[in-house]
């Protein structure tokens, strides 16, 4: 009985990691360009499925990993190219239905180029669960919460040490100034959904194992790593990783101690409440509308 | 008498009196190009479709606030129509009515404090409002009948039964003509230019005395009763619903109609009901293609024509008339 309470907290804190690797990428993203990239949730799809085929082409796994990655990587790089960057000054719907045919487009692909069956992962080191504390935990479980964890330190050394990493942190404070230094905007943009793209393929690579994959799991995981962005106020890093951790254990102790039917409605319902109280999430920072 | 406004339209180009004759027009003439039930059938989903489109874009095009949980009203009013009338017994129009009126109330009160927020966190408050809305359709299956969806028993008035794919066409002709000239109407009075002021700044609303929270109230509930009324007759058409109907990509659907037809203009939002409620059927020659191609045109039509297919064909005419 003792061990509940911290089986809700494993399985919540590795849905929540996933959230936050998805949410950080809405986030680059719309820190870029202000946009709101409904497509993101296709990148874990493609990372996923990516993963699954290079793998049963008899690749080893770490290669396949790199493979998957780096296919997400460049579809982000196409989506900016030749759909988003095109109709930057369109308004925030237009951007918006441009995303959503975005995400159509990828998964009407990914049901050409695989099929519509759920395929599933090896994990990365076994299945055999392990007794902690009367909790089992997956091995694969450590693994998506120990590589999330080393992802957001390299991002943090990433956006505070290098050139670009600073470039893109300057542009989301100020797209103007940034450009009056000699940063090249365009450049950072692209940056941004090919880092976005390839954050979301690594979630998809390490949830697989555990969820499975097909043409259509981009949808949900989308949109939860959408309201994980919300919910930690968008545009911030550690809101992007609040908010995901958050969404992840509401999920899981909604659906261990009320109803597992209503999990999403718990989740979603909560974050409604938080929204009302706080407009611009947990961490955003509460803005001022200019004149 | 005053003298006419030499800026103003004539009658045949003003949207009240012309462009209200002419979607009649389209509207009486389009049977003779239905050959079978099955093209009055998609008739029929581009009128109701187009109904909550002109209400949406109420709210997205006028008012300039975006919401991706319209589906949760539409479904709401599908499912209460269609559980007052067989659970209940109620007539089916009292039953539309009494759905109507309890979905206002529920937009009216959940819409204060949603509309409070701006941009994204709105777009993410009213996905999550739908989403909250079509799990609960979904799961209470011993009311709603859960994934399957519920029998809906037909619409009668007055002892008369409204059935056929002939005689639906034109109820919903009707209804749309009705929703359409409520539209205009709304966006040519006092409210409808409150609503186009707040859209370009709503401080500069606020400082000229609008009560910009009571307009973008007001927007909200009526785009949520055209939502409602269309979900209510869409159950007693097709006589069976599911939660589907209430679906986020259902709601995306409404909005990508809006957008696609032109925000701000009440003719385009009828225009992208109907090419969008058009296209798929057309698709669905190419099976496997359909989601594909539905992609690459929502996103080249929203990369060439931001401002959407009205709009900018309107705008290409006057320029070739100069």
């Amino acid at each position: 009985m003792d061990g509940q309470w911290l089986q809700f907290l494993a399985s919540g804190l590795t849905a929540g990691s996933i959230y936050a690797l998805v949410a950080l990428g809405f986030s680059i993203i719309f820190n870029a360009s202000r946009v709101i990239n409904f497509a993101q949730g296709e990148f874990v799809m493609i990372g996923g499925m990516s993963a699954v085929s290079l793998t049963a082409t008899g690749m080893p796994m770490p290669v396949a990993i790199v493979g998957a990655v780096l296919i997400a990587g460049v579809v982000g790089l196409l989506l900016e190219r030749f759909a988003v960057g095109r109709a930057r000054k369109a308004d925030v719907v237009t951007l918006i239905i441009i995303t959503i045919g975005a995400s159509i487009f990828l998964r009407g692909l990914a049901q050409l180029v695989w099929d519509k069956r759920i395929h599933a992962l090896p994990p990365l080191t076994g299945d055999r669960p392990i007794e902690f504390f009367g909790a089992t935990i997956l091995p694969q479980s450590l693994w998506v919460i120990g590589v999330t964890v080393a992802i957001v330190a390299v991002l943090f050394w990433f956006f505070n040490r290098t050139l670009l990493g600073k470039a893109m942190l300057a542009t989301s404070y100020n797209r103007m100034a940034a450009q009056l230094v000699g940063i090249e905007v365009r450049t950072v943009l692209f940056a941004s959904f090919g880092l976005a793209a390839a954050l979301g393929a690594i979630a998809g690579v390490l949830i697989a194992p555990i969820t499975f994959t097909s043409y259509d799991t981009g949808i949900m995981l989308g949109l939860k790593g959408f309201a994980a962005a919300i919910l930690g106020g968008l545009g911030s890093f550690p809101g992007a990783i609040v908010g995901g951790l958050l969404l992840g254990l509401l999920e899981s102790l909604g659906a261990g101690y009320v109803s597992s039917a209503y999990k999403d409605v718990i989740a979603f319902v909560i974050i409604l409440a938080v929204l009302f109280v706080r407009p611009d999430g947990i961490l955003g920072a509460l803005k001022s509308e200019r004149v | 008498m005053s003298e006419r406004d030499p800026a103003a339209p004539r009658w045949w180009a003003a949207p009240r009196t012309g462009g209200l004759a002419t979607l009649a027009l389209i509207i009486a003439l389009t049977p003779f190009a239905l050959a079978n039930n099955y093209f009055y059938d998609v008739a029929i989903l581009v009128g109701l479709n187009a109904i909550v489109c002109v209400g949406l874009n109420l709210l997205i095009g006028y008012a300039g606030q975006i919401s991706l949980g319209h589906a949760g009203f539409f479904g709401l009013g599908a499912y209460g129509s269609a559980l007052l009338a067989s659970r209940y017994g109620m007539p089916p129009l009292a039953a539309l009515a009494a759905t109507t009126a309890a979905v206002a109330l529920v937009a009216l009160l959940v819409g204060r404090p949603i509309l409070r927020l701006k941009g994204h966190y709105l777009a993410m408050a009213t996905l999550g409002l739908g989403i909250i809305i079509s799990i609960v359709l979904a799961n209470e299956d011993g009311i709603t009948g859960g994934p399957d969806g519920m029998p809906v028993p037909p619409l009668t008035v007055l002892g008369w039964t409204v059935q056929g794919e002939q005689v639906w066409y034109w109820v919903i002709g009707g209804c749309l003509l009705l929703a359409v000239w409520l539209a205009l109407n709304l966006i040519e009075s006092p409210t409808g230019r409150a609503l186009r002021a707040l859209h370009t700044s709503e401080v500069a609303a606020e400082v000229v005395g609008i009560d910009s929270a009571r307009q973008k109230l007001k927007v909200f509930v009526i785009s949520a009763v055209f939502a409602a009324i269309a979900g209510g007759l869409t159950a007693f058409y097709s006589g069976f619903i599911t939660p589907e109907k209430a679906s986020f990509m259902r709601s995306v659907e409404l909005v990508t109609m809006v957008v696609f037809g032109g925000m701000a203009s009440t003719f385009g939002a009828v225009v992208g009901a109907a090419v969008l409620t058009i296209l798929p059927q057309a698709l669905t020659v190419v099976k496997e293609y359909e989601m594909v191609v539905l992609g690459a045109i929502m996103m080249a039509t929203m990369i060439f024509f931001p401002r959407g297919a009205v709009p900018t064909i309107g705008a290409w005419l006057a320029r070739r008339s100069r």
